[in-house]
């Protein structure tokens, strides 16, 4: 096993184990070898990518993919605030719970993007499909993550796309009705769907070497 | 056998004379009514000449007078919000700061005229059901209410690292869930569905849920004058099957996600397993295909008993057609009539 493996297998029992010091000391050994961004896009981003996997192959539970991405999102703020000019330069992204208040699930892509050295806008819930266009003009976002939980938000995304059809944005879409009808998302037209924290964020770096 | 002596032979986990099935329908009852789910919900009324007819229609071995999952929160003065083709849905949750969890009283039912709509439905057909026909009343745990109620992340929050806020809400939900469980059963309810999807694996580890959910269901469900089945809303449970038993229920409400044979094995002789048909997917079947997989389902889950088919999250999307339901009554009177005849 290469030792960038064995470091995050640490970061990994740390994390899972809500060992939140032991878990900062190691992303702090990581950055007197490399950057900043460098640690949050390889050591953090792979580690939370192999905890989302953990959660889909139903190895871990959600709360600790969630507490896990919250602990690297502070440890992340620290070494690379967000304000920092060595952020990479990204296309304009920003999530959203589409019309209801069940924010678990965005909250947690949330940290899991920003602790891998993603910015993005967090829009909050409870948004409306003429709320999310205004912003989406507003703010240029290139790049849109939308969580539901309910069935009828996620058919009625169809109707947001229709609706954004001439705006150069990507929809990205997640929560549970996608994760038990995997043909949802095409039906609404969404441009991709992310199934748990780790495909989100494989789709989001995917997009942005891409420089969409 | 009418519905009830056909549940009643599967709970003692053993063969009647077909499969029961719980077609777990609340917002179907507006369209039957030919009103919106917001009208619908307004009044007791409604609610139970929805399900006598939705009974009806499709020989459900079961009336749901469930009204919505927010209800509870509603009744500690939380907003819900209604939709034109959903379930009604909790607004934000009205616990804004953590620190305002000491000052968390329950509501006395007595009290809250929102919950006395319920007792009324279950009152109301429990006179037509004449003891023939079980009536599923719904509380949501005391472990899973607080998502309601403040919210998933603050949930988790105090859940972790502030125990005794934890506690003490517990303790207010412990209250309010057995009075609630109570009260629905005094009125006429047969058994109370204790929706419990926090509890489940998908959310939170074993580990955790051995030192919260599973002791606050074994003391929730102590209190309960009647049967229970714990329903984790499409959540796994197959990895605390073996702690499930000790909590006293008598029914799972079980994910599509995990296998049924695994489930009923797990389960056998121990709990009946109620599932665990894809209610999103089930929007698009065809009758064809529903066919199959009900068949597939029986024959897995239905042999010697101890089996109720169901969807499983405990309510049927308001988009899945009646032509599907049909075909899902269809396939249980082809294929669940006992014997089974397996693969």
């Amino acid at each position: 096993m290469d030792n960038t493996r064995i470091i995050s297998n640490y970061l990994e029992r740390a994390l899972l184990s809500l060992d939140q010091d032991t878990a900062e000391n190691i992303v702090l050994d990581a950055v007197k070898t490399e950057t900043p961004i460098e640690t949050a896009g390889n050591l953090i981003s792979n580690t939370l990518k192999r905890i989302g996997d953990s959660w889909e192959n139903g190895d871990i539970a959600l709360s600790q993919v969630y507490t896990s991405s919250i602990i690297c999102e502070k440890i992340i703020d620290k070494i690379l605030p967000p304000q920092s000019s060595t952020r990479r330069d990204q296309p304009k992204t920003a999530i959203a719970v589409f019309e209801d208040y069940h924010l678990l699930g965005k909250r947690i892509i949330y940290s899991t993007l920003r602790a891998s050295g993603i910015e993005l806008m967090d829009l909050g819930g409870g948004l409306t499909i003429d709320k999310i266009i205004k912003i989406v003009k507003e703010e240029k976002i290139k790049i849109l993550l939308i969580s539901v939980l309910m069935l009828p938000s996620a058919l009625r995304i169809k109707e947001l796309k229709k609706q954004i059809a001439n705006i150069n944005v990507k929809i990205i879409v997640g929560g549970a009705p996608f994760r038990f009808d995997e043909e949802l998302w095409r039906e609404i037209d969404a441009d991709y769907y992310g199934k748990d924290s780790a495909e989100a964020l494989e789709i989001v770096n995917k997009l942005l070497e891409e420089k969409i | 056998m009418t519905p009830m002596e056909r549940v009643l032979t599967t709970l003692s986990h053993k063969e009647p004379d077909r499969v029961p099935l719980f077609l777990l329908l609340s917002m179907h009852g507006a369209k039957e009514l030919g009103m919106s789910i917001k009208d619908y919900f307004s009044k007791a009324e409604n609610v139970v000449e929805g399900q006598i007819r939705l009974q009806k229609k499709y020989s459900n071995d079961c009336f749901n007078p469930f009204f919505y999952a927010p209800i509870e929160v509603e009744a500690f003065g939380a907003d819900v919000i209604f939709s034109e083709d959903g379930p009604p849905n909790s607004g934000m949750p009205f616990i804004r700061n953590i620190n305002d969890i000491v000052n968390v009283e329950a509501p006395r039912i007595n009290d809250a005229k929102v919950l006395h709509k319920v007792l009324k439905s279950i009152e109301l057909l429990k006179e037509k059901s004449q003891g023939n026909i079980p009536i599923i009343g719904v509380a949501v745990s005391p472990f899973s209410l607080p998502v309601m109620q403040l919210g998933f992340e603050k949930y988790f929050d105090i859940m972790h690292f502030h125990k005794e806020l934890f506690n003490h809400l517990i303790s207010v939900n412990e209250g309010f869930c057995v009075e609630w469980s109570n009260a629905q059963l005094k009125a006429g309810a047969t058994a109370i569905c204790y929706f419990d999807p926090v509890s489940s694996p998908t959310l939170i580890p074993k580990e955790l849920y051995f030192e919260t959910g599973y002791q606050i269901a074994k003391r929730t469900i102590s209190k309960i004058n009647g049967p229970t089945a714990t329903h984790f809303a499409s959540g796994n449970c197959l990895p605390i099957a073996d702690l499930l038993p000790n909590t006293g229920t008598a029914v799972v409400g079980v994910s599509t996600q995990e296998d049924i044979a695994d489930l009923k094995q797990a389960f056998k002789n121990k709990i009946t397993v109620l599932g665990n048909l894809n209610g999103i997917e089930m929007r698009r079947w065809t009758a064809a295909e529903t066919s199959n997989i009900v068949r597939d389902t029986i024959r897995k889950a239905a042999p010697g008993g101890g089996f109720i088919l169901s969807d499983n999250h405990g309510e049927i999307p308001f988009q899945v057609k009646d032509d599907t339901l049909h075909a899902i009554v269809n396939a249980v009177r082809k294929y669940g009539t006992y014997p089974i005849i397996e693969d």
